[in-house]
């Protein structure tokens, strides 16, 4: 079995251009994983399965992954004019302040898929996937017609995360009903309230539907008043 | 469909080749469409087949679930990592066991816990009567579905009674065992349970001798299950069949030799393989696997050392593996069950996914179905073993 390392120039050899990024994992079962531009995804599919040594014909599992908005606070020092009284004169110093910032890192909903070969008997390799945003550029190329196991799986990720594969044979939702709304697999997925009471309401529950039913009621009184 | 005539096309990998056939009606007849399900006795729970027939031929079969869907994996990233482990006997609720030992291990690699001897040779107790148990059921169904009314699926329940009353005095329960731990098992089996498994072990190949004695060579059986519902290995392959669905196609593809998981290594036992891609080798697979099951178990009822069944690092409170991402799998009795983990250094998973076997192998339900005939979509179904609790999460 070749490293990551490995198959990346490997990749690289067949695919010009693919600029593929090894994404490190530090948790003891080592399994790195190689960063793709969606726009090559397919052609480096095609290699890593039809490649002789690396035979990857086998796609386990694929996956989907949402990371949100990432606010990071970061301390930077600063130099800035500040007008002090020094020794009854008033006068402009220099001075070095610390300062945070803060800086949005916008977050992204990614596809991971683990690839494994029956033929040589090893793996896994992974690979990643990343869209533009969380909101309108969703969409990530299907690898369905390179693995056929990805036709199920990646319309479960459409279904609960909101990923659209583009040429995918047949993206529909999966596990949700079609009339469904929005994608409850998201990290900032937010119940609907759409529910009266638990026969066991209690705690958290029981507050929630204590603020539906007021919900309900002034909507109520306010159809009546007109 | 001939043998020959897919292969060929494979070969070439053409575009598109790992797609169904299209089917064009006979003449100008019109196609019906049937919905199969969610409430039909074959479908072994709410599962539903839309269903475009032409006459009596498939001509296009769309899979259709999720009425068990309750989001389990949203459901495990919302508590510990321990806190799911008996939400993961719920997902295929015939195979408890195995869903507890493949979740560990995923949980073992992320975290890089050891697991004392005594345990792995318990797990692999455990997993292989699991094992034993979910095909002797799966076969039951399968001639369930096909008109044998009772009596081949109550012999199975038999035999299945048994282990399930090893598993109550091991852990407590006959199905929601949850009896695994991260770096272990929960609780040490007596030497009188052993002594029992010993026992119930040793019945197990005259169990299997009288299936077959009563089912192999059934004429009806051969007759409705030969050269039906045939998947060549490439599609398979491609489409990730797992388990004895996979190896029913002739690929010889098992975890417990591939992986190396566990303490697999210490047994002697062979993996059977199909031929003729059908129903019916998949049937008999099954047989042949319980029968292999069966040997590893005797071996390790007689290896089965002492010491500790707990790693006595691993924590149950407080259990916060480091920040990284880990894939486990382990070879269940329905394929290839998979866990994948990611860890943002918290008390619960960032990202908690279950890779359900019966779920990937549906993929290739239709191009199994495409051209039979509609009696024949029940034992297909059958013939690839899916748990709904499984397949909708």
């Amino acid at each position: 079995m070749k490293t990551v390392e490995e198959i990346k120039a490997a990749i690289e050899a067949a695919v010009p251009g693919a600029g593929v990024e090894i994404v490190a994992n530090p948790s003891p079962s080592g399994q790195h994983s190689l960063l793709l531009k969606p726009e090559h995804a397919v052609a480096v599919g095609k290699f890593l399965r039809d490649d002789a040594e690396l035979a990857l014909d086998h796609l386990s599992n694929v996956t989907g992954v949402d990371w949100l908005d990432k606010e990071i606070a970061e301390k930077v020092k600063v130099t800035r004019q500040v007008t002090k009284t020094v020794d009854g004169v008033e006068q402009t110093v220099e001075e070095t302040v610390d300062e945070t910032r803060k800086r949005v890192e916008p977050g992204y909903l990614e596809a991971v898929y683990h690839l494994f070969s029956v033929a040589k008997k090893h793996g896994p390799v992974v690979l990643r996937m990343r869209t533009q945003n969380r909101s309108d550029q969703v969409e990530l190329p299907s690898l369905t017609a390179i693995w056929r196991s990805a036709e199920f799986q990646e319309r479960e990720i459409f279904d609960l995360y909101g990923i659209v594969f583009t040429g995918h044979p047949d993206l529909r939702r999966i596990l949700m009903w079609d009339g469904f709304k929005d994608h409850p697999m998201r990290k900032d997925y937010v119940e609907p309230d759409d529910f009266d009471y638990e026969p066991t309401a209690h705690d958290e529950v029981l507050k929630r539907a204590q603020e539906h039913r007021a919900k309900q009621e002034a909507a109520v009184q306010e159809g009546a008043g007109q | 469909m001939t043998n020959s005539a897919a292969e060929s096309a494979m070969d070439a990998k053409v575009e598109g080749w790992n797609r169904p056939r299209v089917i064009e009606p006979d003449g100008d007849n019109e196609l019906l469409e049937v919905a199969m399900g969610p409430h039909h006795p074959s479908t072994h729970g709410v599962f539903r087949m839309d269903v475009a027939l032409d006459g009596e031929r498939i001509a296009k079969l769309k899979p259709v679930f999720g009425y068990l869907h309750r989001n389990h994996e949203k459901l495990g990233e919302g508590q510990t990592y321990l806190a799911s482990m008996p939400y993961t006997d719920r997902l295929d609720y015939i195979c408890s066991l195995t869903n507890n030992w493949a979740y560990a291990l995923a949980v073992e690699k992320l975290a890089g816990l050891e697991v004392p001897e005594r345990a792995e040779y318990l797990r692999v107790i455990v997993g292989e009567l699991t094992r034993v148990q979910n095909h002797a059921l799966a076969v039951g169904f399968l001639i369930q579905d096909m008109g044998a009314s009772g009596t081949p699926l109550m012999y199975a329940f038999r035999e299945r009674e048994k282990i399930l009353d090893m598993f109550e005095e091991l852990t407590g329960s006959r199905m929601m065992c949850n009896y695994m731990r991260f770096g272990g098992c929960r609780v040490d089996a007596s030497p009188a349970w052993l002594d029992q498994a010993r026992k119930v072990v040793a019945g197990l190949p005259g169990f299997a001798d009288e299936l077959e004695a009563l089912l192999c060579t059934n004429e009806i059986l051969m007759a409705r299950t030969q050269g039906v519902g045939i998947l060549p290995p490439e599609l398979a392959v491609n489409a990730g069949a797992t388990g004895p669905l996979l190896r029913a196609s002739g690929v010889n593809y098992d975890l417990r030799k591939v992986d190396h998981y566990s303490i697999y290594d210490r047994f002697n036992f062979k993996v059977p393989l199909g031929d003729h891609w059908d129903v019916y080798d998949r049937f008999m697979i099954r047989l042949l696997e319980l029968r292999q099951s069966v040997r590893i178990l005797e071996q390790a009822l007689k290896d089965i050392p002492g010491g500790p069944v707990m790693d006595p690092k691993a924590k149950l409170r407080g259990f916060r593996p480091k920040p990284g991402e880990a894939y486990g799998r382990i070879e269940a009795p329905k394929g290839e069950l998979g866990f994948y983990l990611i860890s943002d250094g918290g008390p619960n998973p960032y990202r908690y996914r279950v890779r359900p076997p019966s779920f990937v192998n549906l993929t290739v339900l239709e191009d199994m179905c495409l051209g039979q005939n509609v009696a024949d979509v029940v034992l297909i179904l059958g013939s690839v073993d899916i748990v709904l609790g499984e397949v909708d999460r």
